[in-house]
C-alpha cells in the first residue's frame, strides 16, 4: 500500500536524510521524499498498519532533522 | 579596513532585514513562514547588537578595569559578545548537540558549531576578535534564511504555475446554479461552465458553443472551437459562450487530475545527477571533517617534531575551522532538485509533460529519434492529395468519383466524399457494380463512370497513365475515355519537416521512421522529410524488434527516443529508452504508457522537449561545476591560510545564492 503525506522541511539535504531514515524504519518498503512538493510517499510492507509505522517514521525523522514535520 | 567593511555590511544587513521583516513579512502574500519570521527577527537583533558592540571603543572597557577589578572589562565584553552569539546561534548549537547524541554527527550544524565555538575559544584566549565567530554564524544564518525563503518562494511560484486544478463545478439545482466540489460530481451530471471559467471535469457538450483556451494544457495559444456534441476535456478555459456539459468521468479520472498527478509526482523520480549529489553529500561532509582535524593536528606536530619550529597551534586550528565553514554542501543539494523541478514546471506550461527528473535527463542525452509514421509525422487521415492528367474540371472529376463511390463505406470512398464536400445525391447514380479488389463502375447522370485501380482500367481496356507519386491512386474513366487519376494519401503534418531538421540541429544524430505502410509510400514520406532510415511494412511486433535492434546498435551513453501517438504502440513506447506520446489530449492510454507526453500533436514539440531537457541539464552541470569549483578553490586557499573565515562564509552563501538563481532559469523555456 502506498500513501502520501504532507511534510514540512526546510533544506534539501535534510529531506534526503529524512528519506533515508524513513526507508530504514521497520514496515516501510520504500519511501521517497519530494522536497519540491513537500511530500513524502511511503510504501508499506504486507500487512503493516500505516498509522503505527508512520509514528516510527516520524520519530526516526525527528532524530535526523529536529525541525521537520510530517502531517499524519 | 576589514572592520569597517564588516560594520558597513552589518548596517546593510540591519536595513535589509528590517525591510523584509516589517514590510514584506507583514504582507499576507509575502510568502514567509512563521519560522522564517522568527529567524529574521533574530538576525535583526543580533546584527544590531553586534554593530553597537563594534562601535563601543575599547577604551570604555579599559576604564571598567580601573573602576572595578583588573579583568572586569574583559569579562563584560566577553559576556556581551557571548550573549549575542547565543541569540544568533543557539539553534545551531542545539541541533549539533542533538546530532551528536543521535549519532548523526557530520552535518552542517556540527560544522558551523565547531567552527564558531572554536573561533570563540581562540578569541577568549587572545582577548581579541569575537566579531569573527559571531559574524560567521550571522552570515551563515542569513544564507540559510535566504535559501529557505528563495526556495520556498520559487517552489510555490512553480506550483502555482502548474496549478490548473479547478476549484468548483457549477451544478444546476432547482433552477439555481450551485457551486460544488468537483470531487462530488457524479458521472452523467450536467454541469454549467460560464465564460471565463475552467472546465472542471471531462464531458460532452449538451448545449451551447464556445471557443476554448487550451493553453494551460497544450501551451498553444490559438483558441479551439467547441460545439454541441463535441467532447470537451477538463483544464480548458471557456472563453466566449455558456456551455452545459454532461460529465463522462469522475473528477479523479479527468484529464486535469491525471496531469496534475503526473506533474506533481514527476520530481519524486530522481535523476542520476540527484542520486550522485545525495551520495556525494554523504561522503563529502565526513571527509571534510576528518581533513579539518588533520589540518589542525598534523602540520603543528610536523613543525614541532620534524622541523624544530614553533607549533603555531592557533594558526592551524584557525585554518582548520575556516576549512569547516567552507564545507557545507547545501548549495549543491538544493540547486539540483530545484533545477529539475523548474524544468519540469516550465515544460508543462509548454504542453510537454515529463514524468520524472530521470526522464528529463535521458531526454537530454537522446541521439536517436525513432518515429512512428502514422499519427506522428503524418496526420493519420487519408485525403485527396492531388488530381493528375484530368481533362475536365477537378471539381467535376471529384464529383463523378464521389457519386460513383457513394454506396461504399471504404475509407477511400469516405475521403472522396470529404473532398466533394456535399452529400452525394444518390438519385443521380444508378447501375452500380462493385468489382471486388478493383473498383466500381456506375452510371452517373446516365454517363458510365469507372473508378478504380490499374487492374480495373486493364479490364476495361482503357489506357491509363501510372502515377509517379506514392499513395492510393484512383483512375477515372468517364464515358469510356480515360479522365485522369485521383491521388489519395495520408498527408504529412505541416511542421514535420521543420521538426526533423530542427532535431538535427539540436544534436540528434539519427532519425528513423517505422511504419506498417508499403515501401513506396514510406520512402516517399521519408524522402520528403529527410529522415535517415526507414523500415516499412512492419507489423506492431516487428516495431518492437526493430527498436531493440536499434538499441543494440547505439553506443554507450547515447539514448534512443521513440515517438508515437500512444494508441497502439504502447509496447514500443516502454521498450525505448524514453517513450514520447503525442497528441495526448484525452487519451489515457498515451499518458499511461509514455515517459514524456506531448499535449498536442505538433511535431515541433518533440524538439522543444529535447531543448528544454538540454537547457535544464546544462544548468544542473553548471551548478555542480560552479559549486564544487568554488568550494575546492576555497578549501585550498583556506588550507594554505590565504582565505579567512569571512571569505569562507561568503563563498558558501554566495555560491548558494547564485546556484538557486541559476536553477530558476530552468523555468524560462518559452522561447527555446
Amino acid at each position: 500500500m502506498k500513501k502520501t503525506y504532507k511534510i514540512e522541511v526546510d533544506c534539501a539535504n535534510c529531506a534526503n536524510l529524512m528519506e533515508d531514515a524513513a526507508r530504514k524504519t521497520a514496515g516501510v518498503q520504500a519511501a521517497t521524499v519530494n522536497f519540491m512538493t513537500q511530500k513524502m510517499i511511503v510504501e508499506f510492507g504486507e500487512g503493516q498498519e500505516p498509522q503505527a509505522v508512520m509514528q516510527n517514521v516520524l520519530k526516526a525523522c525527528k532524530k535526523v532533522e529536529p525541525d521537520c514535520e510530517i502531517f499524519l | 579596513m576589514q572592520e569597517i567593511v564588516i560594520d558597513i555590511l552589518l548596517a546593510a544587513v540591519i536595513v535589509t532585514a528590517a525591510v523584509f521583516r516589517f514590510i514584506i513579512g507583514a504582507r499576507p502574500d509575502g510568502g514567509m513562514t512563521r519560522k522564517q519570521k522568527v529567524m529574521l527577527t533574530r538576525i535583526l537583533i543580533s546584527s544590531a547588537i553586534l554593530l553597537v558592540l563594534q562601535l563601543i571603543p575599547a577604551a570604555l572597557f579599559a576604564r571598567l578595569d580601573e573602576a572595578l577589578f583588573p579583568t572586569a572589562g574583559r569579562w563584560l565584553r566577553f559576556a556581551l559578545y557571548l550573549a549575542d552569539y547565543f541569540i544568533i546561534g543557539y539553534d545551531i548549537l542545539r541541533k549539533a548537540v542533538k546530532g551528536i547524541l543521535n549519532r548523526q554527527v557530520f552535518d552542517e550544524n556540527f560544522l558551523m558549531a565547531v567552527a564558531t565555538v572554536g573561533a570563540m575559544a581562540l578569541a577568549i584566549y587572545e582577548n581579541g576578535d569575537y566579531l569573527e565567530a559571531i559574524a560567521v554564524m550571522l552570515f551563515y544564518q542569513i544564507g540559510e534564511w535566504f535559501q529557505s525563503y528563495a526556495v520556498g518562494k520559487s517552489r510555490r511560484n512553480i506550483s502555482d504555475l502548474m496549478d490548473i486544478r479547478p476549484d468548483y463545478a457549477n451544478v444546476e439545482r432547482d433552477g439555481a446554479l450551485e457551486q460544488v466540489d468537483p470531487d462530488e460530481v457524479e458521472i452523467g451530471t450536467v454541469i454549467v461552465v460560464q465564460p471565463g471559467e475552467k472546465v472542471p471535469i471531462d464531458g460532452v457538450i449538451v448545449e451551447g458553443s464556445s471557443s476554448l483556451n487550451t493553453s494551460a494544457l497544450t501551451g498553444e495559444s490559438l483558441p479551439r472551437e467547441a460545439d454541441t456534441g463535441d467532447e470537451i476535456i477538463s483544464g480548458c478555459i471557456n472563453m466566449t459562450g455558456l456551455l452545459k456539459i454532461r460529465t463522462t468521468k469522475e473528477f479523479g479520472e479527468s484529464t486535469v487530475s491525471k496531469i496534475l498527478d503526473l506533474v506533481e509526482n514527476a520530481s519524486s523520480r530522481k535523476s542520476r545527477s540527484e542520486d550522485f549529489i545525495s551520495k556525494f553529500a554523504k561522503v563529502y561532509t565526513p571527509a571534510v571533517c576528518y581533513s579539518a582535524l588533520a589540518l589542525a593536528v598534523l602540520p603543528p606536530l610536523v613543525r614541532m617534531l620534524a622541523m624544530g619550529l614553533a607549533a603555531e597551534w592557533g594558526t592551524w586550528v584557525y585554518r582548520a575551522l575556516t576549512f569547516l565553514v567552507i564545507s557545507c554542501p547545501c548549495a549543491l543539494v538544493i540547486s539540483i532538485p530545484l533545477s529539475f523541478f523548474a524544468g519540469i514546471g516550465g515544460a508543462s506550461q509548454e504542453g510537454v509533460l515529463v514524468k520524472g527528473s530521470n526522464y528529463l535527463e535521458i531526454l537530454s542525452q537522446t541521439k536517436t529519434v525513432v518515429f512512428d509514421k502514422t499519427g506522428t509525422l503524418t496526420q493519420g487521415v487519408f485525403e485527396v492529395n492531388g488530381i493528375h492528367h484530368s481533362g475536365m474540371d477537378d471539381a467535376k472529376l471529384i464529383e463523378y468519383a464521389a457519386l460513383a463511390e457513394s454506396a461504399s463505406s471504404h475509407p477511400i470512398s469516405k475521403s472522396l466524399q470529404r473532398a466533394y464536400g456535399k452529400t452525394p445525391d444518390r438519385t443521380r447514380v444508378s447501375d452500380i457494380r462493385e468489382i471486388s479488389g478493383r473498383g466500381v463502375i456506375a452510371a452517373v447522370d446516365g454517363v458510365e463512370v469507372a473508378a478504380g485501380n490499374d487492374k480495373l482500367m486493364e479490364q476495361l481496356h482503357i489506357d491509363y497513365i501510372p502515377c509517379h507519386q506514392a499513395g492510393t491512386v484512383i483512375h477515372m474513366a468517364v464515358g469510356g475515355a480515360y479522365a485522369g487519376h485521383i491521388l489519395i494519401s495520408d498527408i504529412v503534418k505541416p511542421n514535420a519537416q521543420k521538426a526533423v531538421s530542427a532535431l538535427k540541429s539540436a544534436g540528434v544524430e539519427q532519425t528513423v521512421m517505422l511504419t506498417g505502410d508499403g515501401k513506396k509510400v514510406a520512402e516517399q514520406v521519408a524522402g520528403e522529410l529527410h529522415i535517415d532510415t526507414v523500415y516499412s511494412e512492419l507489423l506492431p511486433a516487428d516495431k518492437v524488434a526493430k527498436v531493440e535492434e536499434l538499441l543494440q546498435q547505439k553506443s554507450g551513453k547515447a539514448k534512443l527516443a521513440f515517438v508515437g501517438d500512444g494508441i497502439n504502440d504502447a509496447p514500443v513506447l516502454s521498450r525505448a529508452d524514453i517513450g514520447i506520446a503525442m497528441g495526448a489530449m484525452g487519451s489515457d492510454a498515451a499518458i499511461e504508457a509514455a515517459d514524456v507526453v506531448l499535449m498536442d500533436d505538433d511535431p515541433m514539440k518533440i524538439v522543444k522537449a529535447i531543448k528544454i531537457s538540454r537547457k535544464c541539464l546544462g544548468i544542473v552541470y553548471q551548478n555542480i561545476v560552479m559549486a564544487l569549483g568554488v568550494k575546492a578553490a576555497c578549501l585550498i586557499l583556506g588550507a594554505v591560510g590565504i582565505a579567512n573565515m569571512y571569505l569562507a562564509i561568503f563563498a558558501d552563501v554566495g555560491v548558494m545564492v547564485l546556484a538557486v538563481l541559476n536553477a530558476i532559469r530552468c523555468l524560462f523555456v518559452k522561447n527555446l
